[in-house]
Formats: structure tokens, C-alpha cells, sequence
């Protein structure tokens, strides 16, 4: 009964914002149901896309490349990430660099990378990778970084080598600020996806965005976007799942 | 059981720590805050940097990591691993030192029975009561059998009913283990109930090393607070003690254990 009631909560203020779009856009307040279409038909639009294949064959390009640099960027990231966190005199040495590089804007890369590797399929799974590497690693880096020494020293003098003490009490621990830096990374592959397939490459969400807005098609505008909104809180919600079958039984005792 | 000597120890909170603790005793070090008790037992596991030796049965271990001292350490802030269960943390150190599957199994039981916690077995630490986690972190530090037993402040934070009690369960333990403990209290009277012999200890130096049968003087007794002074102590107050640090010197001994193991 409470979970329903929480439930009623969440899905309220969608509810109320998906009513108010629909009635403002048929009432053409607005603008003509053209140029803001109502909610109503960006749904049925992005139906007929899904069954004719346009949408589900752009969707699973950008799908592709997402996975594919999101998971280079994660697993680079973490590896990192244990290294500064983990090698004090690495860390202090190279987070520097990190927190130099980290600011960039992940669009800001495209330029450089259009000329280094061209415009191809691995244009946008290197800036992908790119923009999903810095929150992994620094997060890894943080959590690492901020597992209690005490626990460290008991693992070494219960007989635990380095490389146990890691894997057995060092990342699990720092699993909570991990999986935070890879919901940060999903969302981030996801927009920069986009942005990449808008400029670079023919196929995908992207490209579909820009031909939608060469022929003035609001309604495959906004379907495209739904469609993104829906995917970037299925990677967020995979990747806060995960975390909660890894670390949701201790981490009430965690520091976020 | 084994026995341990420091010699010309010096760390950067300890000075000229020179110590014969023998097999099997229950050494109590006790002394204010801040005066270097758990750098001393920090010493001995090998987890500070220091000069001079350290022995353990007369094999000098300056060199020995410490997953390879032999020790267990019992830390004041217990050290749990959060991510795991009361039995999988006290198995901890029986994979890690990789024990055969038998001993992961049955170990960890057997000290759970031993410390009365069998029952919380599943449980994660942050569930648990401070009371049971030092029972955790005791069984933890046990498990491996270790040669050495280095307890910091094991009744602290604790209620003073459940610190007495706990004080006494553990004494009885130590006794029927037999192993060799040092023990670090601020608390003169929980040292002087459960100690074969007690080291006080000052800014770093060990003023004085005695049986608890040797009374303290108000100078020894002062800094560990009220609740640690002995009767004949506060008598002392009122009395000719005048030099508390002068007098400790004048009774400062080293001499061999006077336990029986």
C-alpha cells in the first residue's frame, strides 16, 4: 500500500505535466499544433516510427555506440580510477592532469577528434568514451581514496596481500561512489551520442533529429526526444539496480 | 604464545621503548591520551615506521610485513569491513591467509559460539550494537590464531555496565586462550583487575613497569581520569606524594613477569 502510494507520487507530476502539455497545444496558445504539436501525437508518432523501423533502426545504432563507448570509457575510467586513488604518489601526480582535462565540454573534444580520426563510425564511440571516462575515473578515484585506512591495515594484518586487500575490501567499498560516477557517465554517453550523430554521421537518434528538423517535423522532433528521455533513465535506473544488488544491503552505514 | 622485545624503539610518537613481555602474559599499557599507547602497539604490528627491534620468540622482525608478524590487532575503532557479514568478516583472514575450506567453515563458528554471537552471523556491522562489534572485531583478529594479540582500548565507548562486563568476559577469555596480550586502557582500574603487569606510559617514554599489586602514586593515576583511581591513590593525594614523576622513576622496573601461564 505505501510503495503503490509512492508510486501515485512519482508518476504524479508526469501525469500533470503530459495533461498541461496536451491541453496547451490543442488550444494553440501557443503555437499552431505544427510547430507544438500535442502530447497525443508525438506518442502515436513515435509508434508509427517504431513500427515502420525508422526508429527502431536509428535507435539501435545509437544503442550500439553507446554500449560501445560507454563501456571503453567505464572500463578505462575504473582501471584509472584505482590508480589514483589507490597509488598515492600516482594520484598525486596525475589528478592534476584529471581535473585539467575534466572541464572540457565532451562536444569540445569533436572538433580535435573529427581531424585525428575522421568522420566515422569510431568518431562518436571515442567521444563517448571520452565523456564517460572522466565521472568514472573520478569517482573510482574519490571512492578509493576515501576507504577508511584503518580497514586497509586490518586487511594487511589479517594476512591479506595488496592486490586481496583491493579487490576484497577496497572496491567493494568504494562500490557505492563507482556505480555513482558510471548513472553520471550513462547519461553523459547518451547526450553526447546525440550530439555527435547530429554533426558527425548519418545514422542514428541523432541523424534522425536533424532530418526531422530539415523538414520541419516538430512531432519526430519531440518523438526522438521522448525516446532519449526514456532511454537515458533506463540506463540510470540499470546502473542504480546494479548498485543496489552489489552494495544496497551494508551501504546505509556508507557516507554518500 | 609467544614472547616479545622492544629494544631502543623510537617512532614518532614513542622514545627509547625498551620491553620484555613474556609468553603468554597479559601486558596492560595504560596511560592519557596522546601518550603513545597505540604507537606502541602500532610498533609491534609493523604498521608505523620506527627504530631499533623488534623481536617476536627472539626472531628480529624489523623486516616482516605485518601479515607476517603473526599479530592480531583489535583497533579502537574496530576496523569492521562494511560490506560484509559478522561470519564473513571474521573468515576474512583465514581466506586470505588461504586455509583450507574446513577451517573458512568450522573457525569462524567456533568463534562465534565462543563470543556469543552465533545469532548475528548474517548480519552486516552497521546493524549491530558497539558491544557486539567489538565482539565482531575481537573474533576477527582471533581467527587467524595469530602468535599475538594487540587489543587498543577494547572496553572504550562503551556504556560503563557493558565495559565492565565486557572487560571481564574478555579477561576470563585471554586467561583461557593463553595467549600473549597487550592490552591499551586509559582506565588504571580495569588495568589493575585483569594485568599481569602494567606499563604506564607518558609522552611517549614508558614510565614505569610493575605488577598491579604495586600501588600507584597520584601521578600515575591522574592523567587516565576519576574513574581510574585507585583508593590507596586518592589516599596518596592527601598524603607525602609530592613528585608524582620523580616517584614513578624511583619505582620504574622492568623485571621478568611474575605470571604463571
Amino acid at each position: 500500500m505505501e510503495t503503490a502510494g509512492r508510486f501515485l507520487w512519482k508518476i504524479m507530476p508526469i501525469c500533470l505535466f503530459v495533461l498541461a502539455w496536451e491541453i496547451a497545444a490543442r488550444s494553440g496558445i501557443l503555437a499552431t499544433a505544427k510547430l507544438f504539436p500535442p502530447f497525443s501525437s508525438v506518442l502515436s508518432e513515435t509508434f508509427a516510427l517504431l513500427k515502420s523501423g525508422v526508429m527502431t533502426q536509428s535507435l539501435l545504432g545509437t544503442l550500439a555506440r553507446v554500449l560501445a563507448g560507454l563501456c571503453l570509457g567505464a572500463f578505462s575510467g575504473i582501471a584509472a580510477g584505482i590508480v589514483l586513488g589507490w597509488w598515492a604518489p600516482v594520484g598525486r601526480s596525475l589528478s592534476p592532469v584529471i581535473s585539467i582535462l575534466y572541464p572540457i565540454p565532451a562536444l569540445g573534444w569533436l572538433p580535435l577528434l573529427m581531424v585525428w580520426i575522421g568522420m566515422n563510425e569510431l568518431l562518436p564511440m571515442a567521444i563517448i568514451a571520452i565523456a564517460s571516462f572522466f565521472p568514472v575515473c573520478y569517482n573510482t578515484a574519490t571512492g578509493v581514496r576515501n576507504v577508511d585506512q584503518g580497514m586497509i591495515r586490518a586487511a594487511h594484518i589479517l594476512g591479506a596481500s595488496d592486490i586481496r586487500t583491493l579487490f576484497g575490501v577496497v572496491l567493494p567499498v568504494a562500490a557505492p561512489y563507482i556505480f555513482a560516477g558510471l548513472r553520471l557517465s550513462s547519461g553523459m554517453a547518451w547526450r553526447t551520442a546525440i550530439a555527435a550523430e547530429m554533426v558527425a554521421v548519418p545514422t542514428g537518434v541523432g541523424a534522425l533529429l536533424m532530418k526531422a528538423e530539415s523538414l520541419v517535423r516538430v512531432d519526430i522532433i519531440m518523438s526522438c526526444l521522448v525516446v532519449l528521455s526514456v532511454m537515458c533513465l533506463l540506463f540510470e535506473s540499470a546502473f542504480a539496480f546494479m548498485e543496489r544488488k552489489v552494495s544496497g544491503e551494508w551501504r546505509s552505514s556508507v557516507p554518500h | 604464545m609467544s614472547r616479545i622485545e622492544l629494544s631502543g624503539v623510537n617512532s614518532r610518537k614513542c622514545r627509547d621503548l625498551n620491553l620484555r613481555i613474556g609468553d603468554g602474559e597479559l601486558f596492560v599499557v595504560v596511560g592519557p591520551t596522546g601518550a603513545g599507547k597505540t604507537t606502541l602497539l602500532d610498533v609491534i604490528a609493523g604498521i608505523v615506521e620506527y627504530s631499533g627491534d623488534v623481536l617476536i620468540d627472539g626472531i628480529n622482525v624489523n623486516r616482516f610485513p605485518p601479515r607476517k608478524r603473526g599479530v592480531g590487532y583489535l583497533f579502537q575503532d574496530l576496523a569492521l569491513f562494511p560490506h560484509l557479514t559478522v561470519a564473513a568478516n571474521i573468515a576474512f583472514g583465514l581466506r586470505a591467509q588461504r586455509c583450507d575450506k574446513d577451517t573458512v567453515t568450522k573457525r569462524p563458528l567456533y568463534l562465534m559460539e565462543l563470543m556469543r554471537i552465533a545469532h548475528l552471523s548474517e548480519r552486516y556491522p552497521h546493524t549491530l550494537s558497539g558491544g557486539e562489534k567489538k565482539r565482531v572485531a575481537l573474533a576477527r583478529s582471533l581467527a587467524p590464531s595469530p602468535r599475538i594479540l594487540l587489543l587498543d582500548e577494547p572496553t572504550s565507548s562503551l556504556d560503563p555496565r557493558t565495559a565492565e562486563y565486557l572487560s571481564g568476559e574478555l579477561h576470563a577469555l585471554l586467561k583461557r586462550l593463553g595467549i600473549t596480550t597487550v592490552y591499551v586502557t586509559h582506565n588504571l582500574r580495569e588495568a589493575e583487575v585483569i594485568a599481569d603487569r602494567i606499563a604506564i606510559v607518558s609522552n611517549g617514554a614508558i614510565e614505569r613497569v610493575s605488577a598491579p599489586s604495586v600501588p600507584f602514586p597520584l601521578g600515575v593515576a591522574t592523567p587516565v581520569g576519576e574513574s581510574g583511581i585507585r583508593p590507596d591513590a586518592m589516599e596518596s593525594r592527601h598524603g607525602s606524594v609530592t613528585s608524582p614523576s620523580a616517584e614513578n622513576r624511583g619505582h620504574a622496573r622492568s623485571d621478568p613477569p611474575p605470571r604463571p601461564v
